[in-house]
C-alpha cells in the first residue's frame, strides 16, 4: 500500500523538505564547507572577496601561537576540573534520588533549575557571590577561618571559580540522565543480590556500575564536548575579558577574539576547525566504544 | 533497620545539595530587593528591610530592559514557531514518504550534528552581512529556523506511530496534509512539546550569536543587554540582580509549569545517545 518511490513522490517529499532544507543548507552545510576553505586562506582580500593563495599557514600559525596554546591548555584544565567532579557528584545524587524516598520529583526539580537559566544572567549572579569583600562565598568560608579569596581577580583563582560555576550549573542535566539510566536497570538483579546478602557497596560495584556504564559513558562524552565549548560563562563572569591576565582564555574565547575583535577570519576558522577535530574524535570514540565495550 | 537509618542521611544530603542549588537564586532575589545601604555589608543581610521594589523600576530606567525583553520574546516565539513548522514537515517526509536519496540525505543531516556551532559562526556572519541582515530581527531568527536534532527527534516519534493508521486514513479519503496535522501531530504531542521547550529555553538564553549580530541597543536580546548593563552600572549590585531576576524568572516559571516534558525530553534524548 505504501507508495513506491518515483519522481512524483520525490517531488512531493521535496516540497515537505524545502523549508528545513533551505535553512539547513544555507546556515549549516554551506558554512561547514566555507569555514574549511576560509581556514586555508593564506593570502586574501576580505573586502573584495578575492583569495590569492590557499595553504596551511593558519594552522601553522596556531601551532606557534602562544595564545592558542594557552587557550588549549586552559580548556583542558577546565574539562578536567569539571567533568570528573560533575559526574561523580551527579551520579551520587542520582543514586540518592533513586532510592525509595518521597519528594523525589521535588528534589529533581530543584537540581535541574540551574540548567534552564540563562548562563549570562546566572554568571552575573555568581560574580556577586564571588565578590572578594562582600560575596557570599567568602562569607561562608570565613566561618572556617579562611581569609578572603580574590576569586575573580587573582589569576590563580579564576579557573577554579569558572569550574565551580560550571559544575553547579550542569549538575541537574547529568542527574536527570543518570536517573533515566538507573531506572532502566531491572529490579530483580537487586532482589537477587539481596537474597545473596550482598552489601550496598557490592551491589553498586557489581550491578549498578556495570549496567550503568552506557549512561556514564554518554554523560562523560556529552560533558566533555560541552565543556570544550565553554564561552558565555567566561564573558559574563569576567566582564567581557578572558579572566585576569588571560587566565581563563579558552578555545572558543580565542575564536571569538580572533574573529570578532581582531577580524582575523582565517585564523579564527582554523581554530574552529581544530575544535571541530577534537569534538569529532570524541564523537567517534563515543560511537565506537558505545557499540563495543559498554554493557555487561 | 539499617535502611531506615540511612534514609535520614539521604534526606539530609539531598537537602544540603538542594540548598546549595537554590542559594544563588535566593541571594539574587534578596539582593534585588535591598536598599543600597544593605547590599555591601558584612555579614550579609538576607531579608531586606524595607523591601525595595523600586530597584526593578530603577533598573528598567537605567537600561531599556523592557525593549530587550520584547526583543527576546519576539526572537524566542518566532524562531520556536518557525522551527516547529519546518521540523514537522521534514520529519513527516523522512518518516512517511518514499523518495530518492532519502537515506543519504538523512545521513548527511545527522552528520552535520557533529559540527560544533562555532565552526558556522564566521561564514554565517559573512552571509548575513551580504544579505544586509546584521542588526535586524532576521539575523536573530532566520538561521535558527531549522534544527537537525529536532527533525531527528520528531522523526523517531513519527516512526513509532503505526503505519496502519495512515492506510486507514487514506481509505477514508483523508489527504496527506490533513493526516499530518490532525492525526500525526496530536499523537506526537509529547515529542513536540519537548522540542518546543528545549528550543524556547535555548533561544531565550542564547548569547554568543546575538552578541555578534547586533550592534545597536534597540536590537539586543536580554542576555546581551544584560552584559552591556553590567558594564554600564558597574557594581550597583541591587540593580544588576534585579535585571538578572528579570532574565531568569520567566524560564524558571516556564520550567516549573512544564517540568515533566523538559525532564522527559532530556532523559529520552539522553538514552538515545
Amino acid at each position: 500500500m505504501m507508495q513506491e518511490k518515483s519522481l512524483a513522490t520525490t517531488l512531493k517529499a521535496l516540497l515537505y523538505l524545502a523549508p528545513a532544507l533551505i535553512i539547513l543548507v544555507v546556515f549549516n552545510i554551506y558554512p561547514i564547507i566555507t569555514s574549511f576553505l576560509m581556514s586555508l586562506y593564506t593570502d586574501y582580500d576580505y573586502y573584495h572577496d578575492i583569495v590569492y593563495r590557499y595553504g596551511f599557514d593558519n594552522f601553522l600559525f596556531l601551532l606557534q601561537d602562544e595564545d592558542f596554546h594557552l587557550a588549549l591548555r586552559n580548556t583542558f584544565i577546565f574539562v578536567l576540573g569539571v567533568v570528573p567532579a560533575s559526574i561523580t557528584l551527579s551520579l551520587f545524587i542520582a543514586l540518592l534520588l533513586n532510592t525509595n524516598i518521597k519528594l523525589r520529583g521535588f528534589f529533581r526539580t530543584i537540581y535541574f533549575i540551574p540548567f534552564v537559566t540563562s548562563v549570562v544572567a546566572i554568571s552575573i549572579v555568581w560574580r556577586w557571590i564571588f565578590h572578594t569583600e562582600y560575596g557570599l562565598l567568602n562569607y561562608f568560608l570565613s566561618w572556617f577561618g579562611v581569609s578572603p579569596i580574590k576569586w575573580l581577580t587573582d589569576p590563580k583563582w579564576a579557573m577554579p571559580s569558572l569550574i565551580i560555576l560550571a559544575i553547579w550549573k550542569g549538575l541537574g542535566y547529568n542527574i536527570v540522565i543518570f536517573l533515566a539510566g538507573l531506572q532502566n536497570i531491572p529490579e530483580h538483579y537487586y532482589l537477587a543480590a539481596r537474597i545473596d546478602r550482598a552489601s550496598r557497596w557490592q551491589r553498586f560495584w557489581n550491578i549498578t556500575w556495570p549496567l550503568l556504564s552506557p549512561t556514564t559513558f554518554f554523560v562523560s562524552i556529552i560533558s566533555v564536548i560541552g565543556s570544550f565549548k565553554v564561552f558565555d560563562e567566561i564573558y559574563a563572569l569576567f566582564d567581557g575579558r578572558p579572566g585576569p591576565v588571560r587566565s581563563a582564555l579558552t578555545v572558543v574565547y580565542y575564536i571569538f577574539e580572533k574573529f570578532y575583535r581582531e577580524q582575523e577570519y582565517a585564523v579564527a576558522s582554523a581554530a574552529a576547525y581544530v575544535l571541530f577535530l577534537i569534538v569529532f574524535i570524541l564523537t567517534l570514540l563515543q560511537l565506537y566504544i558505545g557499540k563495543k565495550r559498554v554493557h555487561y | 533497620m539499617r535502611d531506615a537509618l540511612s534514609k535520614g542521611t539521604i534526606y539530609l544530603l539531598l537537602s544540603l545539595g538542594g540548598i546549595l542549588m537554590l542559594l544563588p537564586f535566593a541571594w539574587m532575589i534578596s539582593t534585588s530587593l535591598k536598599p543600597a545601604n544593605q547590599v555591601m555589608v558584612m555579614p550579609p543581610v538576607w531579608i531586606p528591610h524595607p523591601i525595595q521594589w523600586s530597584n526593578y523600576a530603577e533598573a528598567m530606567r537605567v537600561a531599556p530592559l523592557g525593549r530587550y525583553f520584547i526583543n527576546s520574546v519576539i526572537v524566542t516565539v518566532l524562531s520556536t514557531a518557525g522551527e516547529l513548522i519546518t521540523t514537522i514537515l521534514a520529519a513527516y517526509a523522512f518518516s512517511r514518504l518514499q523518495f530518492y536519496g532519502r537515506d543519504i540525505l538523512f545521513s548527511i543531516l545527522l552528520g552535520t550534528m557533529m559540527v560544533p556551532g562555532e565552526v558556522l559562526l564566521i561564514p554565517n556572519f559573512v552571509t548575513l552581512t551580504k544579505l544586509g541582515w546584521i542588526d535586524r530581527y532576521e539575523a536573530l531568527i532566520v538561521p535558527w529556523l531549522a534544527s537537525v536534532f529536532a527533525i531527528f527527534l520528531l522523526r523517531q516519534h513519527f516512526l513509532s506511530i503505526p503505519k496502519e493508521l495512515s492506510y486507514a486514513a487514506k481509505v477514508d479519503g483523508c489527504s496527506d496534509g490533513r493526516f499530518l496535522w490532525e492525526i500525526m501531530v496530536p499523537l506526537a504531542k509529547p515529542a513536540i512539546v519537548t522540542i518546543v521547550l528545549l528550543k524556547a529555553i535555548g533561544s531565550w538564553n542564547a548569547f554568543l550569536w546575538p552578541l555578534i549580530v547586533t550592534n545597536s541597543k534597540e536590537m539586543r536580546t536580554l542576555p546581551v543587554g544584560l552584559t552591556a548593563f553590567r558594564t554600564d552600572v558597574g557594581t550597583i549590585y541591587e540593580l544588576l540582580m534585579a535585571a538578572s531576576t528579570l532574565v531568569i524568572l520567566p524560564m524558571i516559571i516556564l520550567f516549573l509549569i512544564l517540568e515533566r516534558y523538559i525532564v522527559e525530553g532530556v532523559s529520552r534524548a539522553g538514552i538515545k545517545g
